[in-house]
């Protein structure tokens, strides 16, 4: 496979959280500030390559009956090490963002491409799913984030940009105050409660859904056969 | 004590529900929810491996402190999970069948279910003792229960609504979600014996 298709299909036609609807519970949890969005996704990006560079070079000396026991044994080393690298360089992060950094033990997105991917491609394929997958994961919760910032508490990238009288700086310890394009009392502080996670992710889920169908339309007349194929495929797998 | 209970099981059920205002263990709540009857099942086995879960990890806890290991606790409670989980479902295949093929996928799956590793986290997190850790463990997963429960049977009127084409499926399943947590959040400050 092509390093370019595998991008393409990390970031948009199979973005983990978008197309193939996993890795929800941290998309929704700590998509609060641009800070926490950023800082999952790189830890999600860290863990997921290391993870699928392991599983894919021990992948003919695992035995398939124990597979899941060993993929969660290997995830759960690289996530410890990854939590106490946060803890003892970004404590801020490690704060914020609690328990969800031991629970990306438990994400389905790390568990869900060792099963679906590396235990049957080489090392290097796998290398680059993981960036493919863990960039696609990322950008879906900076986008979350944007969102639920903005609307929430009018601001664009708390935590990271921070701008003073000194001008616009970046931080990486959160404690940038963020680009405040509207005050605070005008936002809708129920979008940074649990309401708005389920809901903004409804919105983006229904958004690509429009996208999707639109794409397959636009498919459709230029290819009707094809697409009523694959469609009626698609419910007789439902 | 018995207060500090009441405490702790009220606030897992209601008012820090492990769905509505905690997010874990979404996957099976939006998998397992098409049918009243599975979306109980699948309570029932969350609520036993979540109590089961926060008993014996109290346990590893311990002795994971006592040999200054605690770094090594995230490793040792998925294992011990992943452990448990093997016996519920050999357990349910021998005894109900009829649930055990119901569930499906989403029984060993229970395993990355984030609301059981999120359990046993928060109790060490809160320093619960075993008795503290063991009702939080089984009334959490009573609040996962009544989530999706409430879930399904909102879910099952939901098939009969109309709604744009772009929210079939899992996009309208989350905005009804959104409205239930809603109204969980009405719990939300409330406090018992101070």
């Amino acid at each position: 496979m092509k390093i370019g298709e595998q991008f393409k299909e990390g970031l948009i036609t199979n973005n983990p959280v978008l197309i193939q609807n996993i890795g929800l519970c941290s998309t929704m949890a700590i998509t609060t500030t641009f800070f926490n969005g950023i800082g999952m996704g790189i830890s999600v990006l860290i863990i997921l390559t290391c993870c699928n560079v392991v599983i894919s070079a021990l992948r003919k000396s695992i035995p398939n009956d124990i597979r899941i026991a060993v993929f969660v044994v290997v995830i759960a080393g690289f996530v410890t090490i990854v939590d106490l690298l946060l803890k003892a360089y970004v404590p801020a992060l490690s704060k914020s963002l609690g328990v969800f950094i031991p629970l990306i033990v438990v994400n389905c997105i790390i568990i869900g491409r060792a099963e679906a991917f590396c235990q049957h491609e080489p090392v290097f394929p796998s290398f680059i799913d993981g960036i493919a997958q863990g960039l696609g994961y990322t950008l879906t919760l900076v986008a979350m984030c944007l969102v639920r910032e903005l609307l929430g508490n009018g601001t664009f990238g708390t935590g990271v940009f921070d701008l003073s009288e000194k001008g616009l700086r970046i931080v990486f310890d959160g404690s940038g105050s963020g680009i405040r394009l509207f005050d605070s009392a005008f936002g809708a502080t129920i979008v940074l409660m649990p309401v708005g996670g389920f809901i903004t992710l409804g919105c983006l889920f229904a958004l690509t859904n429009y996208l999707v169908n639109k794409a397959k339309e636009k498919a459709g007349k230029t290819d009707a056969g094809v697409c009523a194929c694959q469609i009626t495929n698609e419910e007789a797998a439902k | 004590m018995a207060a500090s209970l009441i405490s702790i099981s009220l606030g897992a059920i209601l008012i820090n529900n492990f769905i509505f205002s905690q997010f874990l263990g979404i996957c099976p709540f939006l998998g397992c929810s098409g049918k009243v009857d599975t979306a109980v099942g699948m309570g029932i086995a969350v609520t036993f491996v979540m109590g089961l879960a926060s008993a014996i990890c109290y346990v590893v806890n311990i002795i994971l402190v006592a040999y200054g290991l605690e770094y090594m606790a995230t490793i040792a409670f998925i294992l011990v999970i992943a452990g448990l989980v093997q016996f519920v479902e050999m357990f349910l295949k021998k005894t109900i069948p009829a649930l055990y093929t119901a569930l499906g996928i989403f029984l060993p799956l229970i395993t990355t279910n984030c609301a059981v590793l999120g359990v046993v986290l928060l109790n060490v997190q809160n320093n619960y003792n075993f008795i503290e850790s063991f009702v939080y463990g089984i009334t959490g997963g009573l609040g996962f229960m009544l989530a999706i429960v409430l879930f399904a049977t909102v879910r099952e009127r939901v098939e009969f609504a109309e709604y744009p084409k772009s929210f079939e499926g899992f996009p309208i399943a989350l905005v009804t979600a959104g409205l239930l947590s809603l109204a969980f959040m009405g719990f939300s400050g409330m406090k018992i014996f101070g």
